[in-house]
């Protein structure tokens, strides 16, 4: 299966971001590199805004994602509540 | 006290089919056909705009919120940076190169991609696909201006930054990103966006800002890092477009499946030749390396790139016709593309160097079948050549291949010892390519290459006339300061004396 992934810098407003994305997608796996932070999964990746203001505290806009984002792979469907990168093959 | 009722916000869907779609009108009194005259002339069919969707559905409001925050975030650190001596922060002033040919060849190539969406967003009749196109063209050019901004710095203590507009204009390498841009702006809008919004931006960059802006991270440069990531982070919403837009074609009429195949067999090979640059960016010019270019490519190219393709193929897309080529190439290029640099270092706007015995066991590691074989036996001898005070010096003017503009520096793709050399005749004239790809695109559309502007025939017209003092001076080339080895330059004394003072208090 394709990996999908999606790439953030590594500051303080990713972390709890990336540590949702952990809690939602237990078969991600979380790349640590210079200044910035890969996650790879297999064929698919979700990534829930509830998960993320549960870890953050407050609440969050998907769209702010745009911020500290660095690059993705996939195809990209996305609503209020959740966002998902996925291959079709 | 009243109770504060929350108001109801709008859904994502709701919001972006008010702030976009409904933003679009018919036109009366003028017919379609001649408001958007360039739409039809390249062949592709659309039967249904209103079928163009952004996955993002991102709408022009929360585009200039969350662009703010970018740019606040961005001079926070550019200030953080000029003021407290950012530029004696790197591991070696050797990193240089790798900006100046970033400002030299790529900030030029975002402003260009600024020109080219604000004409493609006018061209194309859809309205979601005007207002992703504007957000773009303003993305590219704040990217450009970023970019400069942040370099200013370096230029104030630096040789070879002072010039990048004349050098983009006019010294040889650069013509490699300008003829790719240069390109792309003069095809179809349809073309155009296969271009850059899919080969370059989807099935590329990554290679170009990931690893190399983690580089930069890992080099100290912080001013860097926060260009990179900054334009980046749009980076992520053009590469979606750029997928978007070919999924679009491919659904809207099975005609437009051999006319996108081939925009993706011609792009994918211009991009990859424009991105070779990199490799030896990755590979030579960072002091601390954060991957090697086979390493990036692994990532980018064939993991990313591979599902991309075999995504697409339930439309009948095939991998790009060099794809092939492309992967016997990445254990040579940056090599191949390094001795070509310091060869002909005298003519450029930046300094290359003889890598340290521990740069080419770094090497050996990373390209265990090509580096000792091919590489290592050559910078030997380049190196024994320096220290009996001859160094190596190529003042022959190299042959450029007119469709990439690149030397013609590579080797045939199962025999790394033969430089690869093809031709074409078009109207009796001969025409010079480095690979099977380069001349592929030439042999698709001859009328639009033979009118290339090549730097070398350049050096013999006026203002020049072979005069090679005539041409420093005409790209703003200063002999001495700009140009050759990096041993022995100005950029490495004052780098070594700065950085002394200020880490003692002498």
């Amino acid at each position: 299966m394709s990996t999908v992934f999606i790439a953030l810098q590594a500051n303080e407003e990713t972390r709890p971001i990336i540590e949702a994305i952990e809690i939602d997608n237990p078969q991600a796996v979380v790349n640590r590199q210079p200044a910035m932070v890969k996650i790879d999964a297999p064929g698919r990746l979700v990534i829930r805004k509830s998960t993320i203001e549960e870890q953050l505290g407050r609440e969050f806009d998907l769209q702010e994602l745009h911020i500290n984002l660095i690059s993705l792979t996939g195809n990209v469907v996305e609503d209020d509540e959740t966002l998902t990168l996925s291959w079709n093959s | 006290m009243d109770m504060k009722v929350a108001k109801k916000k709008l859904g994502l869907k709701e919001k972006y089919k008010l702030m976009t779609r409904d933003l679009g009108w018919d036109t009366t009194y003028q017919t379609k056909e001649d408001v958007f005259p360039y739409v039809g002339y390249e062949g592709i069919k659309i039967h249904d705009w209103e079928k163009w969707e952004d996955p993002f559905r991102l709408t022009m409001d929360a585009y200039w919120k969350y662009q703010a925050e970018k740019e606040r975030k961005f001079y926070a650190i550019i200030d953080a940076h000029a003021q407290n001596n950012g530029h004696l922060n790197l591991t070696d002033a050797r990193y240089l190169s790798a900006l100046k040919i970033f400002l030299q060849a790529i900030s030029p190539g975002e402003y260009a991609a600024h020109k080219g969406f604000a004409r493609v967003g006018r061209e194309f009749p859809g309205v979601g696909t005007q207002v992703a196109c504007q957000m773009q063209a303003i993305d590219e050019i704040r990217h450009a201006q970023t970019q400069i901004h942040a370099m200013s710095n370096y230029n104030r203590y630096y040789n070879g930054f002072h010039a990048f507009a004349d050098t983009r204009d006019r010294i040889w390498y650069t013509s490699v990103a300008r003829s790719f841009f240069d390109d792309a702006m003069s095809a179809g809008p349809f073309e155009f966006m296969i271009a850059i919004g899919f080969s370059f931006e989807y099935v590329l960059t990554n290679l170009l800002f990931v690893p190399f802006m983690s580089g930069a991270a890992y080099n100290g440069d912080m001013a860097t890092v926060t260009f990179g990531f900054s334009a980046q982070s749009d980076e992520a919403r053009h590469m979606t477009l750029g997928l978007e837009c070919i999924k679009f074609m491919l659904e809207q009429d099975p005609d437009n499946l051999p006319i996108v195949q081939n925009w993706i067999d011609k792009w994918f090979w211009r991009g990859f030749r424009v991105l070779g640059l990199v490799s030896t960016m990755m590979d030579y010019m960072l002091p601390k390396r954060v991957m090697s270019w086979r390493e990036a490519w692994d990532i980018y190219g064939v993991e990313n790139g591979g599902a991309l393709f075999k995504d697409l193929a339930r439309y009948g897309i095939k991998p790009p016709k060099g794809w092939d080529d492309a992967e016997k190439a990445i254990d040579h290029m940056s090599h191949q593309f390094m001795l070509g640099l310091y060869q002909w270092s005298f003519g450029t706007a930046f300094h290359s160097w003889i890598p340290s015995e521990d740069d080419m066991n770094w090497l050996s590691a990373k390209y265990p079948d090509t580096f000792d074989k091919y590489y290592r036996p050559r910078w030997k001898h380049i190196k024994k050549l320096a220290d009996a005070g001859t160094p190596f010096k190529n003042y022959g003017l190299a042959k450029l291949c007119q469709c990439c503009q690149l030397p013609t520096v590579f080797t045939e793709p199962d025999d790394p010892t033969l430089t690869c050399h093809r031709e074409s005749v078009y109207n009796g004239q001969k025409y010079h390519f480095c690979s099977d790809g380069c001349k592929n695109v030439f042999d698709n559309e001859p009328e639009k290459y033979v009118q290339a502007w090549l730097p070398m025939p350049q050096l013999f017209q006026e203002p020049i006339n072979g005069d090679l003092g005539a041409w420093m001076e005409w790209v703003s080339l200063r002999d001495g300061k700009d140009n050759g080895d990096y041993a022995g330059s100005e950029d490495q004394q004052n780098f070594e004396a700065w950085r002394g003072l200020a880490t003692t208090n002498q």
